[in-house]
């Protein structure tokens, strides 16, 4: 199905969070994750099903002021 | 030093980690400045190049307290939501909570501010609100949870030091139990120093070390003058006057006329 990651369309095979993160190449890296503008916590991701068009945001540490 | 939030810091320095020419620069002007605090941020990663791993573990061997921050974000669920994600990320209660109320100045949405301070705060984050020197937002932030305050000195990235000295001063005489950071605005170590002498207890700054030709030599530079500034403090500084008064002994004079 096709989704939203970052900004950019995405297909991915994936039905959950959690497998759709290891698909996009993220594996254990240090992220937060939020699909349709909602926080989706880390122990969530396994039990979050996505479903076409949804976006997804990918955050991970940036430099910052 | 103030606590903050229970944190005693060991150097009333609070440094941005954005804007170095390089990461080897940035670790070089963490240990000249001998700031205590790093404020960091979250933005999207992408599952090949990885750039945010590699930052994180370089922010983690500084060996700093973390702040992260919600920059950029505009509305009060924007900022709660990234700050909800900070949280988890960075495994810590405080957050630096940014509601950006105009594109210009970066003035903080004040009204914005205190509500998400307010969510954030009945949820368990320790909240630094960027906020301006209003002591009226100031009070109602205080009621909304936060433990500590983070007046403007003037508009991010500007270097235009303390721009409402009163303002300021203001603050400080109002709320003397509450740690209070000038955040925003520093571009000389003259502007730093100014900031401890009102008694303000640390500075936030970034791009004024980032920006600087030699960022390691200008760190150092930021921090003799908030030592110095904060030094200035203790020593109970002399009150101004209008007029002269010699400080060499009238009495005593020979007369020569």
């Amino acid at each position: 199905m096709k989704i939203n990651v970052n900004g950019e369309s995405q297909n991915v095979t994936a039905a959950t969070l959690a497998e759709a993160l290891i698909e996009l190449g993220f594996g254990d890296a240090k992220v937060a994750t939020a699909v349709n503008e909602g926080f989706v916590p880390a122990g969530l991701r396994a039990g979050h099903v996505l479903n076409e068009g949804d976006r997804l945001e990918v955050l991970a540490p940036m430099q910052g002021g | 030093m103030r606590q903050f939030y229970g944190v005693t810091l060991d150097n009333p320095l609070m440094l941005g980690t954005a804007l170095y020419p390089s990461p080897a620069i940035l670790a070089d002007a963490f240990a000249q400045s001998k700031a205590a605090v790093a404020t960091v941020s979250l933005r999207r990663e992408s599952g090949q190049d990885k750039a945010g791993q590699e930052f994180w573990s370089m922010i983690r061997d500084l060996g700093v307290a973390i702040l992260p921050n919600t920059a950029g974000c505009h509305t009060v669920k924007e900022a709660v939501t990234t700050a909800h994600m900070a949280r988890e990320v960075f495994d810590t209660k405080w957050i630096k909570l940014e509601v950006i109320g105009h594109t210009d100045t970066l003035q903080p949405d004040v009204f914005g501010l205190v509500e998400a301070a307010r969510i954030l705060t009945e949820d368990g984050f320790q909240v630094f609100p960027y906020t301006t020197e209003d002591l009226v937002v100031a009070d109602k932030l205080l009621n909304a949870g936060c433990e500590v305050l983070m007046p403007w000195g003037a508009p991010i990235g500007s270097g235009q030091g303390l721009n409402n000295i009163l303002g300021l001063r203001t603050l400080r005489a109002h709320f003397e139990d509450v740690p209070l950071v000038v955040d925003a605005g520093i571009g000389l170590p003259s502007h730093a120093a100014q900031a401890m002498e009102l008694g303000y207890d640390a500075v936030l700054l970034n791009t004024a070390v980032a920006k600087a030709g030699d960022p390691a030599q200008m760190a150092r530079a930021m921090a003799l003058a908030v030592e110095a500034g904060q030094l200035a403090a203790v020593a109970d500084p002399m009150e101004p006057r209008d007029m002269a008064a010699p400080s060499t002994p009238v009495i005593g004079k020979a007369f020569l006329e």
